[in-house]
């Protein structure tokens, strides 16, 4: 068993449980336990783009000082990366590090925590550096291996058609992403790894309309429409995300999407780590479908394939 | 005049909203202000660090840090400017708690500026409690109110995280519902509560009352004065 | 400082480079939705009309995709840009939109995420 210090982050524990939940269980069939951080916050989602306002890149630091933490308590031994499901959280955490490269900033935050240490509930040190990121896409990819993942499976996903789908905050920029920016296929390996049918989708590295489902919900229904009818057209049964924004978009903005296009029908959306829960043969309750958090619910799918 | 004779009551010199007094050193900043001449129609109620009415602000002479404290907590210090805070006008939703239920969301749906918290920690520095206020906003952000309950317990709703807060959340009537919610939805009932109110209905205790309703202010005197009182 | 001085240390990018090719806009996922392009826009900043800018909906529209980064032959990170062109707005306590207008049904089912990266791009 790999111990890795877990950031879950709040869309997972909340609206992604599905995520989270295969997630964790398919990391440890793996031989990965997943150490979930004693104590962390909301990343910020988006690392701050500006560079005078320090005060509103804090909170990814923060949880990177947490990891910090955790091999100064001995809960990990001298481990210090840090492993997210989610893509924002992933992408936020990461940038984090990117930022403080500048010994200016890197200066003023550690001053900041300094002047933090003497009321409670601050952080007892300030960010030594060094900690590193991983989506859990990298901890597949290059820890666990897709040989490992084939030989792992117990019920092949033969016959499932699957449009993978990436969003942007895993791929770009370039100095973040984990993968090629423009054709990415850790996606793709890992479902050929499940024995998995993949069907393309040119649209898979496209923006899902990311938060303005919150206030522009036209913007993000046309991005729906776009970023499924290729892949709806090609066959595809399911499509397969990494983030829970995109996803929620994918899945719950379909409604108003169908609306907008009457020629899209309705596709599941799914989790890779769900589909890897299925494949490699774990209990039910990991799979995450039943927990309410679909609203094209994918059971009938996999019913019909005699995967559920 | 006093400062001449002997040192034994040492004065310190405070600024009451800019005005400047000599003040006993050793009495807390409640005290001091009824020693300068105030009488507190607000910004005053249990004297005792409960009821959180007596936020206040203060600066010391030299030191550019703005601390907050609770004012009959705290004792005054030379050079103090103290102005107190009234009132935190404050967001404050109406929701039935019977309806609610303890769902992952229930926070941001009638608190939906949570989300903007930044996890600045500027909160938790003003509480003069010392909670965790950054951490338990953040719990409630991820739906976890149970966390967020007992993290929060000790909460006085003074109102000075709120006021500080630079993305103007309330954290402490956020709070509040987590600690009904957790009321309602996780404690245990109390079995001797619910006891007393059956023998309460049953109107055990009608025949004592109607006495002492009925009781002259001197017969009321007697009965507090020698009342029974728990040993601690 | 003036405006478009002010865009370039928030962002800490040289617009200057920029010589209008173009693949901004093409690469942009919402341009659709937008009154000026990211060219459009890097072009005003390079010119200093930032009221101009303001004027449009291009920072608002914005989603912070970074394909246009992904993509600039020039290095500039637009998406920097658009940051500081929200942030000139926001500081000046003017919310692009009030929380009380997002519905409750909504409030029960959007991801936290969701809610945190739209207000930290859309309110003060
Ligand atoms: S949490 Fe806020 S309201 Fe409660 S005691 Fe602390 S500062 Fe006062
Ligand atoms: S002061 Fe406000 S923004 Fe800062 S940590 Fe507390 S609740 Fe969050
Ligand atoms: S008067 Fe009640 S807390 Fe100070």
């Amino acid at each position: 068993m790999i111990r890795l210090p877990y950031y879950p982050g709040c869309a997972v524990q909340t609206t992604a449980r599905n995520y989270s939940i295969s997630g964790v269980a398919i990391a440890e069939k793996l031989g990965i336990e997943l150490v979930e951080l004693p104590k962390w916050n909301c990343c910020g989602v988006f690392p701050f783009l500006a560079n005078d306002d320090i005060m509103r890149h804090l909170a990814p630091i923060r949880n990177l000082i947490h990891v910090q933490e955790m091999n100064e308590k001995g809960i990990v031994q001298n481990e210090n990366r840090v492993v997210t499901f989610c893509s924002m959280c992933y992408h936020t955490l990461k940038e984090a590090n990117l930022f403080l490269k500048d010994p200016e900033k890197k200066e003023k935050t550690d001053i900041f925590f300094e002047r933090e240490k003497e009321f409670v509930g601050g952080v007892k040190e300030g960010y030594k550096g060094g900690v590193e990121a991983l989506d859990f896409l990298e901890v597949l990819k290059d820890i666990v291996g897709y040989d490992k993942i084939a030989e792992e499976v117990k019920k092949p996903l033969k016959g499932l058609k699957v449009a993978p789908y990436y969003g942007c905050l895993v791929l770009r920029p370039r100095e973040i992403g984990i993968d090629d920016p423009e054709n990415p296929t850790i996606l793709e390996n890992i479902l050929e790894a499940l024995g998995a049918e993949v069907i393309d989708n040119p649209n898979r590295i496209q923006c899902c309309g990311s938060y303005h489902t919150v206030d522009r919900r036209d913007i993000v229904a046309e991005l729906t429409y776009d970023n499924l009818i290729y892949p709806v057209r090609s066959g595809a049964e399911v499509i397969v995300t990494c983030c829970p924004l995109c996803t929620f978009n994918l899945d719950f903005r379909q409604k108003d999407a169908g609306k907008l296009h009457r020629d899209l029908q309705e596709i599941p959306v799914m989790y890779y780590t769900q589909l890897m829960a299925i494949a490699l043969g774990l209990d039910k309750q990991f799979y995450g479908v039943d927990l309410g958090l679909h609203y094209v619910d994918p059971k009938p799918l996999l019913e019909a394939k005699n995967l559920y | 005049m006093s400062q001449e004779k002997k040192e034994e009551t040492k004065k310190v010199q405070i600024y009451i909203m800019g005005r400047e007094y000599q003040v006993p050193a050793g009495l807390t900043i409640m005290k001091a202000m009824e020693y300068a001449g105030y009488r507190f129609v607000r910004s005053c109620g249990c004297r005792g660090g409960f009821c959180g009415a007596c936020a206040t602000v203060y600066r010391v002479k030299g030191d550019y840090k703005l601390r907050m404290a609770l004012a009959c907590q705290e004792t005054v210090e030379d050079g103090m400017y103290i102005s107190q805070i009234p009132f935190t006008p404050a967001e404050k939703p109406i929701y039935d708690l019977e309806k609610l239920g303890p769902s992952a969301n229930v926070f941001l749906q009638y608190y939906p500026e949570i989300a903007k918290c930044v996890s600045c920690n500027t909160c938790t520095k003003a509480c003069p409690q010392d909670l965790e206020v950054m951490d338990y906003v953040q719990a409630a952000l991820r739906g976890d109110f149970e966390e967020v309950a007992s993290l929060s317990f000790d909460c006085i709703s003074c109102g000075l995280c709120a006021v500080r807060c630079p993305t103007e959340l309330v954290p402490y009537n956020i709070a509040l519902l987590a600690r009904r919610l957790y009321g309602k939805y996780v404690m245990p009932k109390a079995k001797h509560v619910e006891e007393r109110i059956k023998e309460i209905e049953s109107g055990k205790f009608n025949e004592e009352l109607q006495k002492l309703m009925e009781a002259s202010v001197d017969d009321l005197k007697e009965v507090y004065e020698t009342r029974e009182i728990e040993p601690e | 400082m003036n405006l478009a001085e002010k865009v370039r240390s928030i962002s800490g990018e040289d617009v200057l480079s920029c010589y209008q090719c173009g693949l901004c806009s093409g690469s942009c996922p919402v341009r659709f939705a937008m009154d000026l392009s990211p060219t459009q826009v890097v072009r005003l900043v390079q010119v200093g009309n930032i009221e101009k800018i303001f004027e449009s909906n291009t920072f608002w529209i914005c989603s912070t995709c970074f394909s246009c980064y992904a993509r600039c032959p020039r290095k500039i990170n637009i998406t920097k840009i658009m940051e500081a062109l929200r942030q000139i707005r926001l500081r000046r306590d003017q919310d692009k939109i009030a929380l009380s207008d997002i519905p409750k049904e909504e409030l029960k089912i959007l991801p936290p995420i969701a809610l945190v990266s739209n207000f930290r791009k859309t309110t003060a």
